[in-house]
């Protein structure tokens, strides 16, 4: 604007000199006013802006589980610490409870399942959350191949033993281990008839890699040396609303993930959606020793029908191993 | 024990003697050095093996996770089993006046504090955080029987400690002036735990009251105790494990560890410190007797234990018993049986060998079967689970302990020993005033 002022200066400079000087001032006083006036508007405005009660608020749940209203500008974007990874970890899905069903007559043994989970948890090939075992009832009956997560027992015997609620059951039926508690003592390997559990007997095999990160009680990594480590039902992916890693993973459609009380379950492989209570209606759908009295949240569809050759491979994975 | 105590005794001219007798042992000796000496390098090399664990973890132990729990275990049991003589020989014999348990009860005594103490640091030596053991009082959970452990472990530690120091107090009090031979610290421990003793018959009183108190509440305690333990296998489903007698099976072989033990210290104070007056051949016989006795209730158990199962043979329980009976396991299982009930039990019949050295003998090996009893207990089961162990290393499918675990347990062992070692050498080990007050006793009635 000063620059505009200098060439109307220099095109008036003969016999108007007083009269552009006037003018000049006239001018500057004009747009000093009238900047003073918007600067205070502004002010005004962004005081205004500011003191307003009903700004655009939005709903949040604290970690102590109010609901409060906050502005939203004022939002900021927080990675989760530990003991809210903890809380939410111990607190569970609200509203579900969750189902696993697993098809006997189409597990071939691929042991995806396994390398899935194993990748995700940090574990050793040798250390499962879940195992694929070699089962035969009687040497007259077909031998056939079974997958053993944790059963998740509602009645679970892990739970009850352990001195320090370290391993807990959640509301929405899946069964933690809390390795920032676990103080080592087995007392659960010992209890679980399933022989579900592991435990860290020497440094977990990403022990350097995973050291400093928050403890997702929810991935159970980083595991730790001297305690116990066992199958979340991928708790991490559920609050994420995926299916678990081993149901993903599966090449032959072997497992249904869902919830009991929506009576549905889906397909890892082909992701289709079943009624729970038709699929294990029709195809005789049972518990793993429900003699003990468990309860477990796991089902099996028996090995019936298999159109595949079964192959006895125990001793070359124990190799392998 | 009487409810009143007549003092005469203390103006006997035989307390003098029984004092000389029962002191004379008393103090540090050059043996008692070079013992000691032995036991704490031995157990510094127990240590350093602990060192390692802790360093690399359970790894450098036999266990993985289908045995998940081993000698650790079953060392624990072996402590707590040991430990409850105690209660047996002052309690139950005592309370229905045995008057022959007097000259035992302190060594029994001492049995149950040292094995009672050292039981806690075994269960320290099995976790795989033990650096988290205040968790258990922060965050303790009451429904496991681990709680229950801790909580009855520690309350019979107190009772038998205090049944250990009450008694002691009116010796420690006569030893005052007799005790010139040893050094100077020792005497002012004499006089610190002697609390100003004067022998009034109030005092006596006192004492025998708070006695008697101890002695009974410690029946259910020492019950509670090994009971609770048995219970820590007991309430899972394993075959082996899953077993209703568990309580007073646990319960019966603990007397007979229990009593094994006493014979052997018995032995030792016998000859070491030639205390042959007041340990005498019939205080052998009659320990001879209850050992045989103990040991007929414990093969009574063991009957219904192993035999009930073995004639149904369901399936899980036929795995278990068949590498028990005639598996891997059989020799283990046979000579424990054999040799540590069956045989003892035949021998003792005989007054032969109820006899000090025979018996002695014995009862180290009743002693030794015992621990491996509580291996078998522990172990085995845990070998057939349920569903089949596969896709593991092979180094997992069988417990097989490594030398820094033995060398471990080797040390808590040591430990109970140094304790022991230190009640025996540097107190006395039978009751001064109680042997004083029966021989005035005895006079008083042959003079009647």
């Amino acid at each position: 604007m000063s620059n505009s002022n200098n060439i109307n200066h220099d095109s008036n400079h003969a016999g108007e000199n007083t009269n552009s000087r006037r003018k000049f001032f006239k001018n500057f006083g004009l747009i000093g006013a009238a900047a003073a006036a918007g600067g205070a508007a502004i002010y005004s405005g962004h005081e205004y802006e500011v003191s307003k009660p009903n700004h655009d608020m939005v709903k949040v749940l604290t970690a102590d589980n109010r609901l409060v209203e906050v502005p939203r500008d004022q939002i900021k974007d927080v990675k989760l610490d530990m003991t809210e990874l903890q809380r939410q970890g111990r607190e569970g899905l609200k509203g579900h409870r969750f189902v696993m069903v697993i098809d006997l007559s189409k597990c071939r043994n691929a042991r995806k399942c396994i390398t899935a989970c194993q990748g995700a948890h940090h574990l050793r090939p040798y250390e499962y959350h879940i195992n694929t075992l070699v089962m035969q009832e009687s040497p007259e009956t077909a031998p056939y191949y079974m997958p053993k997560p944790c059963q998740h027992c509602d009645n679970p015997p892990c739970v009850a033993v352990c001195p320090v609620n370290a391993t807990f059951k959640r509301q929405d039926g899946i069964v933690l281990i809390d390795n920032e508690r676990c103080i080592g003592c087995r007392f659960c390997i010992a209890a679980c008839p399933y022989s579900a559990r592991l435990f860290h007997w020497e440094e977990p095999l990403m022990a350097e890699a995973d050291k400093g990160k928050p403890y997702n009680i929810e991935l159970n990594v980083p595991q730790k040396k001297g305690t116990i480590s066992k199958c979340l039902f991928s708790s991490d992916r559920l609050r994420e609303g995926k299916l678990p890693y081993c149901v993903s993973a599966c090449p032959n459609g072997v497992y249904y993930f869902g919830d009991e009380n929506q009576d549905a379950v889906t397909n890892g492989t082909t992701k289709e959606t079943y009624r729970l209570s038709e699929l294990l209606r029709v195809n005789g759908g049972y518990h793993l020793m429900p003699e003990l009295g468990t309860k477990p949240r796991v089902f099996y569809l028996p090995p019936k029908n298999r159109l595949f050759e079964f192959k006895d491979d125990r001793d070359q994975n124990k190799e392998k191993t | 024990m009487a409810s009143e105590v007549n003092t005469d005794f203390l103006f006997d001219k035989r307390l003098d003697s029984i004092a000389t007798d029962i002191l004379r042992p008393v103090g540090i000796s050059k043996g008692f050095l070079v013992w000691m000496g032995f036991l704490i390098i031995s157990l510094s090399g127990c240590i350093y093996a602990y060192y390692i664990q802790w360093d690399k973890g359970l790894i450098v132990t036999g266990l993985r996770d289908y045995v998940s729990w081993g000698m650790y275990i079953a060392n624990f049991i072996f402590f707590v089993a040991t430990s409850l003589v105690g209660m047996l020989i002052s309690s139950v014999l005592g309370l229905m006046g045995f008057k022959w348990v007097k000259p035992i009860a302190r060594i029994a005594e001492i049995i149950a504090v040292a094995f009672a103490a050292i039981a806690g640091l075994v269960i320290v030596s099995d976790m795989g955080r033990p650096e988290r053991l205040p968790y258990v009082f922060m965050y303790g959970r009451i429904q496991s029987p681990i709680l229950w452990d801790v909580t009855v472990v520690t309350t019979y530690l107190v009772l038998s400690t205090l049944l250990y120091l009450l008694p002691l107090i009116p010796d420690l009090a006569i030893s005052k002036g007799r005790i010139g031979h040893t050094p100077k610290w020792l005497q002012s421990t004499y006089e610190v735990l002697s609390v100003n003793w004067n022998h009034t018959p109030q005092q006596y009183k006192i004492l025998l009251k708070s006695v008697r108190i101890l002695l009974i509440i410690i029946i259910p305690t020492a019950f509670a105790i090994h009971t609770v333990t048995s219970w820590l296998l007991a309430v899972t489903l394993r075959p082996g494990w899953d077993s209703s007698i568990f309580g007073p099976y646990f319960l019966t072989g603990a007397f007979v560890a229990g009593s094994a033990a006493v014979v052997i210290m018995m032995y030792f104070a016998r000859t070491n410190y030639k205390l042959d007056k007041y340990l005498t051949n019939y205080h052998f016989d009659m320990m001879g007797k209850l050992l045989v006795l103990v040991s007929l209730v414990y093969l009574y158990f063991n009957i219904n234990e192993y035999l009930v199962p073995a004639y149904k043979l369901k399936t899980a329980d036929a795995v278990h018993l068949h590498d028990l009976f005639v598996g891997e396991y059989a020799p283990m299982f046979w000579s424990v049986q054999l040799l540590g009930l069956i045989f003892p039990i035949i021998l003792l019949l005989f007054k032969f060998f109820r006899r000090p050295l025979p018996m002695s003998i014995i009862s180290v090996v009743v002693l030794i079967a015992a621990w491996f009893k509580r291996y078998l207990i522990v172990v085995p089961t845990q070998e057939n689970p349920f569903l089949p162990k596969q896709f593991v290393p092979q180094a997992w499918m069988v417990y097989q302990p490594t030398v820094i675990e033995s060398a471990i347990t080797m040390g808590t062992i040591l430990l109970a020993v140094i304790i022991i070692t230190v009640l025996f050498k540097l107190f006395p080990v039978i009751p001064i005033w109680e042997m004083a007050e029966e021989q005035s006793e005895k006079d008083h009635k042959s003079e009647e």
